[in-house]
Order: C-alpha cells, then sequence, then structure tokens
C-alpha cells in the first residue's frame, strides 16, 4: 500500500480527479501507467499518433472516431485529466456507493454514455445525426458484402424507426430512447 | 448390481471420453467369452461351423464389434488351438490398449453419427446419447454373456481417458475468455470444490449421525468426506456438451466450464488425500444438490464483491444447476479400494444415480430452465434497428476504451500463448494442408494487398484495396486453383480470360423488409474483439473469420487515413494527375518488364470462376469522376477457352481444373454458377459481360503498361473522394449488384486520347457500343480466325448479353475490348492497333 500511494502522489490533481471520475486509487495508477506507456516522448499528453500507434484500435471499425472523441474540438493533444475524464464515462456504474441527492450526474451515467456515443456518429456537432452521418458509420462498421443500397436502406430505415419529431435527423433525445437499455450496464474497467 | 454398476460404469466412462460407447459395451463380450469355449471370429473364417453353436455371442459380436477381429481371433486360436496351434496370442498383453483404442473408435463413430442429425443433438445433449448408447450396447453384451465381462482397471483412467478428457476440452478452451474470468473459475474451481467435498462430507456425516442413513451402510466420517471429494468432480465434457447447445452468455459460460475443467484437478488431489486416511455409504443426490448449490451461492456472494460484472441470481442457478457429475466422479468412486472402504458399494450406486440425475435430467431440462429464467442468452429477443445498431456501436466503443485504457494484463501471456499455439501445437496437432494453405493465403494475400495500395496510389480508381481483397476472402476453398492461375497468367499474359462486370447502375431492388435488414446486418456488421469466440464450439471451427474482418476493417482504416491525409491536396489535381500519369506510363512502357503482375482473386465458391482483379482500369480518365464509386472487378476465368488458346502452356493443374475442354465454350456455363448471376430477372440490360472474353496479345502490352505505370509512381494520391469501399461484386446479400467494368485496356497510346472524355455512359456499353464496333469484329475476326479455329473446335461464342446481337460471330478481343475501352468512335482504329501488331 505504501508503494500505492506514493505512485498516487506523483499524479497531479489525483484527488480532484478521483472524486470527478469515481476511480478507485489502484484505478488511478493503471490509468497513469498506461498513459505514460502511450505518451512516448513523455510529453505529458497524448496526441492522435500515440492512439494511432495502438495496434487493435486499427482492426476497430470506428476507432479512429473514438480516437476523435478523446480529443476537444480545436485541441491537439490530451492530457491525463481529459483521458482519465474520457475513460470514466465507462466505469461501471456502483450501486452500493450511497446516492448524495444533491451530487451531480455522475459521469459514467447511462446519459453520458450515450452522449459519447453519440458524439461518434455526430461529425459535425450539431446535435443530430443526419443521414449521411449514420451512413458513413453504418459503412465503417458493415461488412464489405452489404451493398450501396442496402446501407442506404439501412440507414434510412434506422432514422425512420428513431426519428420522432419527422426531420430526417436523429437527435440526442431520439437517440436515447432507442439506444438498448442494455448499454448501461456493461463497463469496461476490471482490475 | 455389481454388474449394473460395472455396466453403467462403462457407458458412463465412455460418454465422459465422449467417444467410447460402442465398443467399450461391446468389448467386454470378448473377454467374458474367452471363458466360454469355442468362439469363432469373423475374421477366422475356419471355424465357421463352431459359431452356429453361439448363435447370440456371434450375432452381439458381429453387430457390435468389427474393430477388434485380433481379439477375438486371439481367443478363439487359443480355445481351439488342439491341432492347429501354430500361433500363440496373447491376448493379455496388447487387451488395454485394444480395448480402449476401440472404445475410443467406436464411440467417434457414433459420435459423428450423432452429429449427421443436428435436430437430435440440439433436443438431446450429446452425453445423453452416448449414455444411453452405452446402456443399450451394454445391456445387450451382458445378456449374451451372460457374466460381468469386464472391469475397468483403475489406473487406466486416469492414465488415457482422464488426458483425453481435459487435453480435448482445455485445448478447445476459449482461451481469452478464460483468462478474462480466470479470477472467478479459480475461485469457484478451487474453494468452491473444497467447500463442496467438505460441506457434502460433513453434511452426510450428520445424516448418518442422526440416523437417517441405513445402519448397513458401513462409514465413518472420513469415508463420507471421500465421498463428498469424489462427487464434486464436475464433469467438463459433460458440460460442455450441455452448455454448448444451450447458449448462454458467454461469462456464465466460461465460468462454468473453466471451472469443470480445473476443478477435476482440485478433486483429485482431494481425493488422493482422504484416501491416503480411509476407509469409507451413500448419500442422497438431492441433497448433494443442494449442498452444491449452497456453496455456489454463497461463493458468488463472496465473489460479487470484487468482480465488476456481478453474477445475479439468474446466473448462479444456473451455475449450480450446470454443474453436471460424470466421468471423473464415476472413475473416482470405481477406484475406491473395498478393503478399505467398506461402503464402497453404497458410494458407486450413489454416485451413479447422481450422474445419472445430473446428465439425463439436468441436462434435458437446463435448456427449458434458462429460457425460463431468461438467462441473457446470446441471441435474446430481436432488437430494433437502432439498436442492433448502436449496441454494437457500443460494443466497438468498449473494445476501443479497453485498449486505449490498455486494460489487458494478461495480454501479455494470451498474446505469448496465441504464438506458441501458432508456432507449435497448431503445426502439431492440425492437419498440415490447414496451415500450410493458409500461409500460402497470407503470401498471396499480401501480394494482392500490396498491388491493391499501389492501385490506390495511382488514384485512378476506386479499386481499394479493401475491394480488392475482398472477393479472394469470400472463398478460400479455391484457392490452390487460383494459385496455378496465377501462375499461368503470369506466364501468360495474353491468354487471360476477363469477365467484366458492368456496374448496375439502377440499384436492385430495395430492401424493404426489415427482416432482410436485420439479416444484413446481423450478418455483416463487424464484431467486436471479444465476441469472436463467444459461440464457442468444438464441433464447428470457425477459422479465418477474425482475420479476415481484422483485415477488412485494417485496410479501411488504412485507407481513411490516407485519404485523409491526402485528400485536400489531390482533390483539385486528380485530372491533370490522371493524365500525366498516363503519359508516364506510356512513356515507360518499353523499359518494363515482360512478366506480368496480376492480382488473382475471386469472389466466388466456385472453383470455376477466377476473377481477375486487373489494375488495368486505373488507366480510365473517368474514374476519378465517377460518384457511384462501384469497385471494378476483373473476373479471369478459367473458362475453356484458356487452355485450348494456348494448350501447350497450360499448366497441368490448371487442366485438371478445367471443365471439359471438348464442351462448347460456352459463357453460360460459368455464368450460372455464379452467385450474382441468380438474381438476375430484374436487371437491366447493361449489365454484363460474361466470362469467357478472350483478351489476345495486346492484352500482354496492356498489362505491360499499367504495371509500369504502378511502379512509376511514387507518392500515393488518395482517392479524390471520400470514396466508400463497398463491394458489389458479392452480391448475395441483397438484389444483384454489378460492379462496373470501368477499365480501360489502354493497350496503346492511341487510347490516350480518350482521356478526356470521361463519360458515364460507358458503363452501358454492353448493348450500345457493341453494334459501333461490329464493323471492326469483321475485320479482326478474320485475323483472329485462324488462331481461334485452330484451338477450340466449335466456339459458341460468348453471348449472353450480347445474345442480342446473337447470329453474327463475335471475336471475342474485340468483343473484350468494347466492353473494356468503348473509345469513342473515332479512335477505334487506334485502340485495335495492337492486336493486329
Amino acid at each position: 500500500m505504501g508503494s500505492t500511494s506514493s505512485t498516487l502522489l506523483k499524479i497531479p490533481n489525483v484527488e480532484v480527479l478521483m472524486q470527478e471520475t469515481g476511480f478507485s486509487p489502484a484505478h488511478m495508477i493503471r490509468l497513469h501507467d498506461r498513459f505514460k506507456a502511450l505518451d512516448k516522448e513523455g510529453r505529458g499528453h497524448l496526441c492522435p499518433q500515440d492512439f494511432g500507434a495502438i495496434k487493435e484500435l486499427a482492426m476497430n471499425p470506428i476507432g479512429d472516431r473514438i480516437i476523435g472523441a478523446f480529443f476537444c474540438p480545436g485541441k491537439e493533444t490530451v492530457d491525463f485529466h481529459t483521458f482519465v475524464k474520457i475513460l470514466a464515462h465507462f466505469r461501471p456504474v456502483d450501486k452500493n456507493r450511497p446516492k448524495e441527492p444533491n451530487s451531480p450526474e455522475p459521469i459514467n451515467s447511462r446519459s453520458n454514455k450515450l452522449r459519447f456515443a453519440f458524439q461518434l456518429y455526430d461529425q459535425d456537432k450539431d446535435g443530430k445525426i443526419s443521414r449521411d452521418e449514420l451512413l458513413k458509420v453504418l459503412q465503417a462498421m458493415l461488412g464489405m458484402q452489404v451493398t450501396e443500397e442496402q446501407l442506404e436502406s439501412i440507414a434510412d430505415r434506422t432514422i425512420q424507426e428513431a426519428d420522432l419529431d419527422r426531420d430526417d435527423a436523429i437527435s440526442f433525445e431520439e437517440f436515447r430512447k432507442v439506444s438498448p437499455e442494455i448499454l448501461h450496464s456493461r463497463c469496461f474497467i476490471k482490475v | 448390481m455389481r454388474g449394473l454398476s460395472l455396466l453403467l460404469f462403462i457407458t458412463v466412462v465412455s460418454d465422459a471420453t465422449t467417444d467410447l460407447s460402442v465398443t467399450a459395451a461391446s468389448l467386454p463380450p470378448e473377454l467374458g467369452v474367452s471363458a466360454a469355449p469355442a468362439v469363432t471370429s469373423p475374421v477366422a473364417s475356419r471355424y465357421i461351423p463352431e459359431e452356429y453353436g453361439h448363435p447370440g455371442i456371434a450375432l452381439a459380436r458381429s453387430a457390435e464389434e468389427p474393430a477388434a477381429p485380433s481379439a477375438e481371433d486371439g481367443e478363439s486360436s487359443h480355445h481351439h488351438g488342439g491341432g492347429f496351434k501354430i500361433v500363440q496370442w496373447e491376448w493379455s498383453y496388447v487387451q488395454t490398449p485394444y480395448i480402449i483404442a476401440s472404445w475410443l473408435l467406436v464411440a467417434s463413430v457414433a459420435k459423428i453419427l450423432f452429429h449427421l442429425s443436428q435436430r437430435f443433438t440440439t433436443a438431446v445433449p450429446e452425453s445423453c446419447m452416448l449414455i444411453l448408447l452405452g446402456l443399450v450396447l451394454g445391456a445387450v453384451v451382458l445378456i449374451a454373456s451372460k457374466k460381468q465381462p469386464y472391469q475397468l482397471d483403475p489406473g487406466l483412467f486416469f492414465l488415457f481417458l482422464l488426458p483425453t478428457i481435459v487435453g480435448d476440452a482445455g485445448y478447445f478452451m476459449p482461451a481469452r475468455l478464460f483468462f478474462d474470468n480466470l479470477g472467478a473459475i479459480l475461485m469457484y474451481a478451487v474453494v468452491g470444490t473444497l467447500w463442496n467435498a467438505f460441506c457434502t462430507g460433513f453434511c452426510l456425516y450428520g445424516v448418518k449421525m442422526a440416523g437417517v442413513i441405513d445402519e448397513k451402510v458401513n462409514a465413518g466420517l472420513m469415508d463420507f468426506l471421500l465421498f463428498g471429494a469424489l462427487i464434486s468432480a464436475v464433469d467438463p465434457v459433460a458440460v460442455i456438451a450441455v452448455f454448448e447447445e444451450v447458449h448462454v452468455n458467454e461469462t456464465l459460460f466460461i465460468i462454468v466450464f473453466g471451472e469443470s475443467l480445473v476443478n477435476d484437478a482440485v478433486t483429485v488431489v482431494l481425493y488422493k488425500v482422504y484416501i491416503s486416511f480411509v476407509e469409507v455409504g451413500p448419500g442422497n443426490p438431492m441433497y448433494l444438490l443442494n449442498m452444491s448449490f449452497a456453496g455456489v451461492v454463497g461463493q458468488t456472494w463472496f465473489l460479487n464483491w470484487f468482480r465488476l460484472v456481478p453474477l445475479d441470481k439468474i446466473d448462479q442457478v444456473v451455475m449450480s444447476y450446470g454443474g453436471l457429475r460424470g466421468a471423473v466422479a464415476f472413475a473416482l468412486v470405481v477406484l475406491l479400494d473395498k478393503e478399505q472402504v467398506k461402503a464402497k458399494d453404497y458410494f458407486v450406486a450413489t454416485t451413479i444415480v447422481v450422474v445419472f440425475f445430473t446428465v439425463m435430467f439436468q441436462g434435458l431440462t437446463i435448456k427449458p430452465l434458462v429460457k425460463w429464467l431468461k438467462v441473457p442468452r446470446s441471441t435474446n429477443r430481436k432488437p430494433t434497428i437502432n439498436e442492433e445498431i448502436h449496441e454494437r456501436a457500443f460494443d466497438h466503443i468498449l473494445t476501443a476504451v479497453e485498449d486505449i485504457a490498455g486494460l489487458n494484463g494478461y495480454h501479455h501471456w494470451r498474446d505469448k500463448w496465441e504464438q506458441f499455439d501458432k508456432n507449435y501445437l497448431s503445426k502439431l496437432l492440425l492437419r498440415k494442408s490447414v496451415y500450410h494453405k493458409s500461409e500460402l493465403w497470407e503470401a498471396y494475400q499480401k501480394i494482392n494487398i500490396r498491388d491493391a495500395i499501389s492501385v490506390i496510389d495511382q488514384g485512378g480508381n476506386v479499386l481499394t484495396s479493401a475491394r480488392l481483397s475482398l472477393p479472394s476472402m469470400a472463398s478460400r476453398t479455391s484457392f490452390p486453383e487460383v494459385t496455378n492461375v496465377t501462375n499461368y497468367l503470369r506466364e501468360n499474359g495474353s491468354g487471360v480470360c476477363l469477365d467484366l462486370q458492368v456496374i448496375d447502375t439502377v440499384p436492385g431492388a430495395k430492401i424493404e423488409e426489415e427482416l432482410e435488414t436485420h439479416h444484413v446486418l446481423a450478418g455483416n456488421l463487424y464484431k467486436p474483439r471479444r465476441r469472436y469466440q463467444s459461440h464457442y464450439s468444438r464441433h464447428f471451427m470457425t477459422v479465418g473469420e477474425k482475420e479476415r474482418q481484422d483485415r477488412e476493417v485494417f485496410q479501411r482504416n488504412m485507407r481513411n487515413r490516407l485519404e485523409s491525409f491526402k485528400s485536400t491536396r489531390y482533390k483539385r489535381h486528380k485530372k491533370d494527375r490522371s493524365q500525366k500519369k498516363r503519359k508516364g506510363s506510356d512513356a515507360k512502357e518499353q523499359d518494363t518488364n515482360d512478366k506480368p503482375r496480376r492480382n488473382v482473386s475471386w469472389q466466388d465458391k466456385d472453383p470455376a470462376v477466377v476473377p481477375v482483379v486487373s489494375e488495368e482500369d486505373k488507366h480510365d480518365p473517368s474514374e476519378p469522376d465517377k460518384d457511384d464509386d462501384v469497385g471494378i472487378t476483373f473476373v479471369a476465368r478459367k473458362a475453356p477457352e484458356t487452355p485450348k488458346e494456348r494448350p501447350k502452356s497450360v499448366p497441368a493443374a490448371l487442366d485438371v481444373c478445367q471443365s471439359p475442354v471438348a464442351a462448347p465454350p460456352s459463357p453460360t456455363c460459368g455464368e450460372k454458377n455464379l452467385p450474382w448471376k441468380s438474381g438476375m430477372g430484374s436487371l437491366p440490360p447493361c449489365v454484363s459481360v460474361e466470362a469467357t472474353k478472350i483478351i489476345p496479345i495486346d492484352l500482354q502490352q496492356a498489362w505491360n503498361q499499367s504495371i509500369s505505370s504502378l511502379e512509376s509512381l511514387a507518392s500515393p494520391p488518395a482517392p479524390p473522394e471520400p470514396q466508400h469501399p463497398r463491394v458489389s461484386t458479392l452480391s448475395r446479400l441483397g438484389g444483384p449488384l454489378r460492379t462496373p467494368a470501368k477499365g480501360k485496356s489502354s493497350g496503346s497510346a492511341g487510347s490516350g486520347s480518350n482521356t478526356g472524355s470521361p463519360s458515364s455512359g460507358q458503363f452501358k456499353f454492353p448493348t450500345g457500343k457493341e453494334e459501333e464496333e461490329e464493323g471492326a469484329l469483321s475485320q479482326q475476326q478474320q485475323e483472329m480466325q485462324p488462331l481461334m479455329s485452330s484451338l477450340r473446335p466449335p466456339p459458341p461464342p460468348p453471348p449472353p448479353p450480347a445474345a442480342q446481337s446473337a447470329g453474327k460471330r463475335r471475336n471475342p478481343c474485340v468483343y473484350l475490348r468494347s466492353l473494356v475501352t468503348v473509345p469513342p468512335s473515332g479512335a477505334e482504329p487506334q485502340s485495335r492497333r495492337p492486336t493486329q501488331l
């Protein structure tokens, strides 16, 4: 444990970060190690190339979009703080934790997770998934065998299904309604 | 009683090894019979008369046991040896291996037979079937031989059978899932098993003390503990057999399976410990079940403190319910020494009951139970399209986030293992052809991708790497033939048959039904890493799917990056560029060597059809302007003409795969096998060109040219528009969609004059343009005539789309070019020039 706390001290603002994200010290250390490993040149921040170097991501059909999601618009780098905060979206929901009535919505709430997913679709950040945007995602995610017509028809159907206000685009509210409940319960961090 | 138990023993063990049933039951008669006089073997026909004396035995044997004739031979000669005792058979020496080998053999056959009927095996677990089979055969044997024929040697089980069981189950274990859940598995396997063993033992003892168990059961605490230990051995094989068909979610599956796998070790150790103490009465199966249930619940409660994906109550029920007992428990109980463990018979009987109860009853009912409990199964309810898409997207996100967060502590070891598996184990255990082929495949794939990338670099076309390689992924089976064709093509550049498929500009039938959409989605959404092994099955290995997807995605991603990198710059200059390129390539033409490079791929299961992805299309200036950038696929077919054109140079291997050479080289024969031809009815007439077009001499030139232009390019420009990589060649999913034949045979410098005329109209060529060229046809025909007629006897020209202009004999060469180039009529003479050279 001694080593744990000493490692922890090296991370700047670790207390605040843990407060915000709900990660445990062990998580923090682990993530920090990972961050350092990704940051090959030791600049203290990550740039897209660092993410690009993760070879598994090259096999991910929407890997580039996900990398993009780590970068705030206009920013070329990600510091540890942002890095952890984004990962915190996927922290498992802890039921045991007493709910503080006036605490802000936790970062890993369903809504926040969905928002993260939503922004992967919504590349132009207009708050709506247009048909073209959807089509692009579908292209990326579907196998080569699917024809153009099929793709378009799938996109049309998808929008049709979700589009409640008939504007031929999916807003976040609509997106939230049609997304499977199960998304919420999934989480990734295992220590 | 004893007879029954042994019979059961045999059958259970046979079940356990997944293999043993028939012979297990049928071999014993040999031994039992050996005491009886005058048993003849079916092999040694000289004893046939005597066989009549024992019709029952003979019948039983001939029905069941062709596998061990030598054994019978041995017996018979032994007993009949009066006059002819030339050869002394020592059956006892070889008995054990023979019996075991025969068990395995017969049970393997039985297993294969079971799996012939899918319907049957889905209803009844395999274990049950094997047990039943063993029972029936055992009963037959028992009736025939009237006595207890064979007792399995205790050590035998551990030496021969257990390794088989664990080895099989272990090797096929989905390693990734296993290591993901290693903690939980070890927890259940070690702590759980210990708990179960102790609890069962103590509780039984308590019940005994309380006087519930019959006085005759002469067993002490140690005995009960021993029994507890052996009965807590979960049989991995039985578990797999049942769970494989239930399709519970992967976590649940791997925990149950992993536990059963590891827990054998714990049980055996525990057993050995106790046996050294002991001397040892039967329990009550229901009681046992309760114990194991209590154990699971307790542990889960404990474990959920640590697990991030908690196991819920339903999972717990399934886990406890899925703990099928089987061969291990049985073997252990039979191994008990009657001298030391007085109540052995009781224990044996109890174990049999437990095994039967778990395997039969639980095995049969677990499926309904899982359904009833609504355990999250791999395929649950039908999600909406949105759910399906978003969920998959979310999976990808999670996978990516996991990768980014680097939460793969076990990755290192897993990679190590995979390396080891690939380098050594696979080579050792798999048929040579399997991995050998894939190596070739890899090599081929590399070439293919490399060429594809250069095509992209050329910037001329939408022929992307992904698209190039994809059709080829579709069928690995035809690989050898294709290699041959590749070689063949390399040697004889001009003897190629190309099939140009024309774009289907009119969209095929819209997919109206949601069902269809779902089908497409389900079949084609890329799966996140983790899902690959979720439907783990020992019977059906899906090799290569993962690699295919990985490659596909990888190529796309790389291409996208390339595009985003280049696109802005490239867009402005694309036109000039393509022209320049052409010039450059023309200039270089002379320098290039004569050896053409070719991508051969295929998109079809039909081995007779081998698409060649040609690079010629990149010369088409109009390509970059195309909006509907559908891929181009040139299909080279091993059409019957090919060998006829150059009979001498055709490699033998190619010849073999050829359809009857004498048969008329009708394109339709190739065509009807093509997948995309099936839905053809509604197609617009613009489509296609079928197989058997022959490109004569100028192809070589065109080829060289394309090669040279490829090589002349240093910088890789990206295709101008964000193109999406649909490959329409594989249109089996939806309406038939053609790939466009946009290529140009830029055989001569003259074709360069066409560059400025990007006409989308050209994609409709076959019908319209052919007419234009009819004049040219006749001329060329005459030139080609001698060659053609001498080489292929009765050449019914390739008609289908061209069938309208039937009657006319078409020179395939020109026909092809008409499809490929469709030059303005003014340019025709030039474009024809190469042919005349």
